[in-house]
């Protein structure tokens, strides 16, 4: 695959002109840079999917299975049976287009079939033909169509250019949500074979190692006490947390690129320097040692399976209570799912802050706390010593991660952290926020590099609302609390917005945080000057 | 599968031409990757290389780019250890081209 090298403005020319033919008349081409590698055969192996086979997405023939379409059409039927809503999502439509254009793929591509109403249509057409009496009778007057090869292959191709964001869920009359439907359609795709690498690497890792970047526990060990280095350098103070630890509190649990990749480490350097000053009788796990769930990009079942994990280590190690770290579909899984999934987790209690005594009552089924409320919670009762001083280099605004904004409704938490540690922050326009956030267009298992033209496509709307705050108040920090966002959105400002950085708001805190017994600070978690130090200088100088 | 002609053997890769069985890499491989980059190796790049290939024998994972850095500024001197030296040295980025020459696999994830 040659190298990925459009430029921004070439991107830019958006075609959003619908093409003469018919939808149905209108053949799927599958593009270079728009879609993922297939996955490895031995990862699939790994968890036991189904018609594990070589195939290319730009090649003719996919070596499908001989019964493919049985199993696509028995796999819709069981779906019907099993899951309400879809069979309510496949009926209730009525083509209104209040969604069209509220999806970043559309708004970054001009391709029809990335409407919401088009690529829930893709699959609607098939239901009607073996479902419905109107279909099987009336076919493509009544909307209904065969399932061939190429319709298989246009609900994969576009099944993947979906971030199951929910944008489009919240300007629908009938509250269709369209993610419901793409997880249906993903799941049809994961009974042939059709799974992407992107998604089964770190499914399968997450299997075997408890982690989709299949660190293991002396790895984890050793990035954290790499972290922990760093942060002697900048405090001098050397922490020394625990890990699976009986009896413990609480146990932590993050998503793994927080263990890994950069910005993500200084986001995990700010929850060792918060629970290390609040004195948290807390653990970390090497085997929940993953807070995302890349199994929810291939099915509910591997979904329930990678997530049982934390339950589990949880009863193990016989916590009280588990919070949560700064992650986004985590958020979806485990506020939407885990405890009928994975619980009842009636071996916990209800999380309790042992700082303030709070009780957040919200997380009483799934005994599960976010880092944000339990951070809003301390703030708000005095409990932290803060110089919001020390982000005065940074012009802060934030990105509310879809899952976490649409999947379970946080908006002020993380708003009320970021004013109490941050001096200059700055909201992006209110139609992009909250809960209409835009994508940051590279969410459900599809932040590979390959893909990096459907990328940033789908990141422009929400880069172009960063842009506008750039411009109009210089903002240069963009925060927020996913895992995803961090490694996606770096990418997406370099390619639309230069200059603006990305960052986890536990970073943010951390950088604020003054702490008992405490070097003079110089630099912040990035080991870079601290804003104060050089204006003081400048200061002295005016003396 | 694709492969790659090395020394008349057919060596297994995948999509981004990461070794597919990580027993096959020898180093004229990674000197021949590389030349198919138009890029010849030197003793700097050799040291990151070769300090991939260790970590990864010990962690089973590329390490994070801040560890990387770091070792490179004990080896090189401080005035190297830093990620703009290590972009000069592979331009498609280290945790990619240099994983790749070291015959790692890329990592995935939230990455």
């Amino acid at each position: 695959m040659a190298k990925f090298t459009a430029k921004p403005a070439e991107l830019l020319k958006i075609d959003f002109k619908t093409p003469k033919t018919d939808w149905m008349d209108t053949p799927v081409e599958i593009r270079e840079h728009m879609y993922c590698h297939p996955s490895k055969a031995k990862d699939l192996e790994t968890v036991g999917f189904p018609n594990i086979h070589e195939w290319k997405p730009v090649d003719e023939n996919w070596n499908l299975p001989e019964n493919w379409k049985e199993t696509v059409i028995n796999g819709i039927k069981e779906r019907l049976q099993k899951y309400r809503s879809f069979h309510v999502f496949m009926d209730i439509c009525v083509r209104c287009g209040a969604c069209a254009d509220k999806c970043h793929f559309y708004l970054g591509t001009g391709d029809p079939k990335n409407m919401p109403v088009l690529r829930a249509e893709l699959l609607r057409s098939v239901y009607r033909k073996y479902f419905t009496t109107g279909g099987k009778i009336f076919g493509k007057t009544a909307g209904a169509r065969e399932l061939t090869e190429d319709v298989l292959k246009e609900i994969w191709y576009y099944y993947y250019q979906c971030t199951e964001c929910r944008r489009c869920s919240v300007f629908c009359p009938y509250g269709i949500d369209q993610a419901e439907i793409t997880m249906i359609g993903r799941e049809l795709t994961n009974l042939l074979g059709l799974q992407l690498g992107w998604i089964a690497g770190p499914v399968a890792n997450c299997y075997m190692k408890g982690n989709h970047l299949g660190l293991e526990p002396h790895t984890i060990k050793s990035n954290i006490e790499f972290m922990l280095d760093d942060i002697e350098t900048l405090t001098g103070i050397r922490i020394n947390p625990t890990f699976n630890r009986k009896g413990a509190e609480i146990l932590f649990v993050t998503p793994s690129g927080d263990l890994f990749g950069v910005p993500g480490v200084y986001t995990a350097m700010g929850y060792l320097m918060l629970f290390h000053e609040l004195g948290l009788d807390y653990t970390w796990s090497t085997y929940a040692s993953e807070g995302g769930n890349f199994g929810f990009f291939t099915s509910n079942e591997m979904a329930k399976r990678l997530n049982s994990k934390i339950y589990a280590e949880a009863k193990r190690l016989g916590v009280k209570w588990i919070l949560g770290g700064e992650c986004g579909h985590m958020w979806r899984v485990l506020h939407q799912y885990m405890d009928t999934w994975n619980g009842p987790a009636d071996f916990l209690e209800v999380p309790k802050s042992p700082i303030t005594g709070t009780v957040f009552d919200n997380a009483k089924s799934t005994k599960m706390t976010h880092i944000s409320e339990f951070t809003a919670d301390l703030i708000r009762h005095g409990k932290l010593k803060l110089d919001p001083g020390r982000n005065d280099h940074l012009k802060v605004t934030f990105h509310d991660s879809c899952n976490t904004s649409r999947g379970m409704g946080m908006f002020e938490e993380p708003r009320y952290v970021i004013k109490n540690v941050c001096n200059h922050f700055y909201e992006m326009p209110e139609n992009t926020i909250r809960e209409k956030t835009f994508c940051c267009g590279s969410g459900t298992g599809l932040n590979a590099s390959e893909n990096m033209e459907l990328r940033m496509r789908g990141g422009f709307p929400r880069a172009n609302a960063v842009r506008y705050v750039h411009e109009q108040h210089g903002v240069n920090m963009l925060a927020n609390i996913c895992a995803i966002d961090r490694a996606t959105l770096s990418a997406s400002m370099d390619y639309w917005v230069p200059g603006v950085g990305v960052a986890g708001i536990s970073e943010l805190v951390a950088n604020a945080l003054v702490m008992k017994g405490e070097k003079e600070r110089t630099q912040d978690l990035r080991l870079e000057p601290l804003p104060q130090k050089s204006g003081e200088k400048e200061g002295a100088e005016n003396v | 599968m694709p492969t790659v002609d090395f020394q008349g053997k057919q060596i297994e890769v995948d999509e981004d031409g990461y070794l597919v069985n990580l027993d096959d890499w020898t180093k004229d491989l990674g000197e021949q990757m590389a030349k198919g980059d138009g890029l010849d190796l030197t003793e700097a790049h050799w040291e990151v290389i070769n300090f991939l290939r260790d970590y990864y024998a010990k962690y089973q994972i590329a390490p994070m780019i801040k560890i990387l850095v770091k070792e490179i500024a004990k080896v090189m001197g401080p005035e190297k250890g830093n990620t703009k030296y290590l972009y000069e040295l592979f331009p498609d980025g280290p945790a990619k081209q240099a994983c790749r020459y070291a015959g790692l696999p890329k990592p995935t994830g939230c990455v």
